[in-house]
């Protein structure tokens, strides 16, 4: 079988069993690429993990793109990354159709209803995850601050908020540097 | 016009989301609230439906408002537009690597951005938060006049303000416990269905 092609299968399958994505879909992509395929090495995969971090874009994406390139160069990161993507824009795509036709059933919006609580608490349950992995010294503490009250207070448009606070990092960074 | 207005928002979407699920939501409210694409509530409900569908949430919500706004071609541009910011990244960092994991730019960028995400989805949190527990106005109302029973309906107005927040707690004290999100959803949907037609809202 040709590269592309393999590529683009096992990130389809990846992309298909994986619910919720995210760190859900690294033990996955660690059995299919690490160890059934050895594309790459476990320690690979690590660095894969922290330039996801560090670049933007769901992890899944970020990996499927970095591993096709690694694998069969550009045409390779194509079609990995159409891979992970076509499960869920089909599996979505029909659900939109069906959502659509059965939000107005009684049963459907009450549901909703306490779904809707429900989701309150994963978001806060994702904040604090969040800020527990956080550097938590004073620049952060004052970011943070800072970051809410912009978009709470004063409705700046988050993107404005993420550009500043990432030129206030690279400053604080060199400036420390620098002391030191 | 559409098409290619639903491009460019998710294009900035993905570009600007670092830490992925969860952390887009700030810039969903920003960017697709704003240009009236969906609701507060639309996005909460499509959080429950995203995480019990496969796939990265990024590429299920672009998909799916895509579709709402602009039919297949939009699906198909807005979930194109949040794809492309992380796939050309990661081409180009991956030519150079090592100097990419060196970086003091990229260290120091991630210093500021880290704790800016967290602001932001704590921003994200209150105002959904806001939107599903508001209470009505004439709970406001009766709530001032120290309530008045002849303006206020016990089973329609306080009763679900008081099970959605226990409902709350309990998913919460469920997440931190590691519960998987498909279960809390599930059983907030059974909560929902039975207060539905227990108190008839």
């Amino acid at each position: 079988m040709n590269k592309q092609l393999e590529l683009f299968l096992t990130f389809a399958k990846i992309g298909a069993f994986t619910l919720g994505g995210g760190y859900a879909m690294i033990p996955l992509i660690q059995r299919e690429v690490a160890e059934n395929k050895k594309w790459i090495t476990d320690k690979d995969l690590l660095d894969v993990i922290a330039i996801a971090e560090s670049t933007p874009g769901p992890i899944a994406i970020n990996a499927a793109t970095f591993i096709g390139n690694r694998v069969a160069g550009v045409s390779g990161a194509i079609c990995a990354t159409l891979g992970v993507v076509l499960p869920s824009f089909l599996v979505i795509l029909a659900i939109s159709y069906v959502f659509e036709a059965f939000k107005h059933i009684k049963a459907v919006e009450y549901a909703f209803w306490g779904i809707r609580a429900g989701v309150t608490a994963l978001i806060l349950k994702a904040f604090f995850t969040m800020f527990k992995q956080c550097r938590k010294d004073w620049l952060s503490i004052l970011l943070m601050v800072l970051a809410f009250a912009c978009v709470v207070f004063f409705k700046i448009n988050a993107i404005f908020v993420i550009l500043t606070c990432a030129v206030i990092g690279i400053i604080s960074f060199q400036l420390r540097r620098t002391k030191e | 016009m559409t098409l290619l207005e639903l491009f460019w928002t998710f294009f900035k979407i993905g570009l600007f989301t670092f830490g992925g699920g969860y952390a887009m939501l700030p810039l969903i409210q920003s960017e697709v609230i704003a240009h009236g694409w969906a609701t507060t509530e639309e996005i909460v409900d499509f959080i429950a439906i995203s995480e019990s569908t496969p796939g990265p949430f990024a590429i299920n919500i672009s998909t799916f408002i895509g579709r709402t706004v602009g039919g297949i071609p939009g699906a198909f541009c807005s979930t194109f537009g949040v794809v492309l910011p992380s796939f050309l990244v990661i081409l180009i960092v991956s030519h150079f690597f090592s100097k990419f994991k060196e970086s003091k730019a990229v260290k120091g960028a991630m210093t500021g951005l880290r704790p800016a995400v967290v602001g932001l989805i704590a921003s994200a949190l209150l105002s959904v938060g806001m939107k599903v527990f508001i209470p009505s106005e004439s709970l406001i109302a009766a709530f001032k006049e120290g309530f008045n029973r002849s303006t206020l309906n016990i089973f329609t107005e306080v009763l679900p303000l008081i099970i959605s927040i226990t409902l709350f707690i309990v998913s919460a004290v469920l997440a931190f416990k590691k519960k998987h999100p498909i279960m809390i959803i599930c059983l907030s949907a059974v909560v929902g269905i039975i207060t539905g037609y227990a108190l008839g809202l």
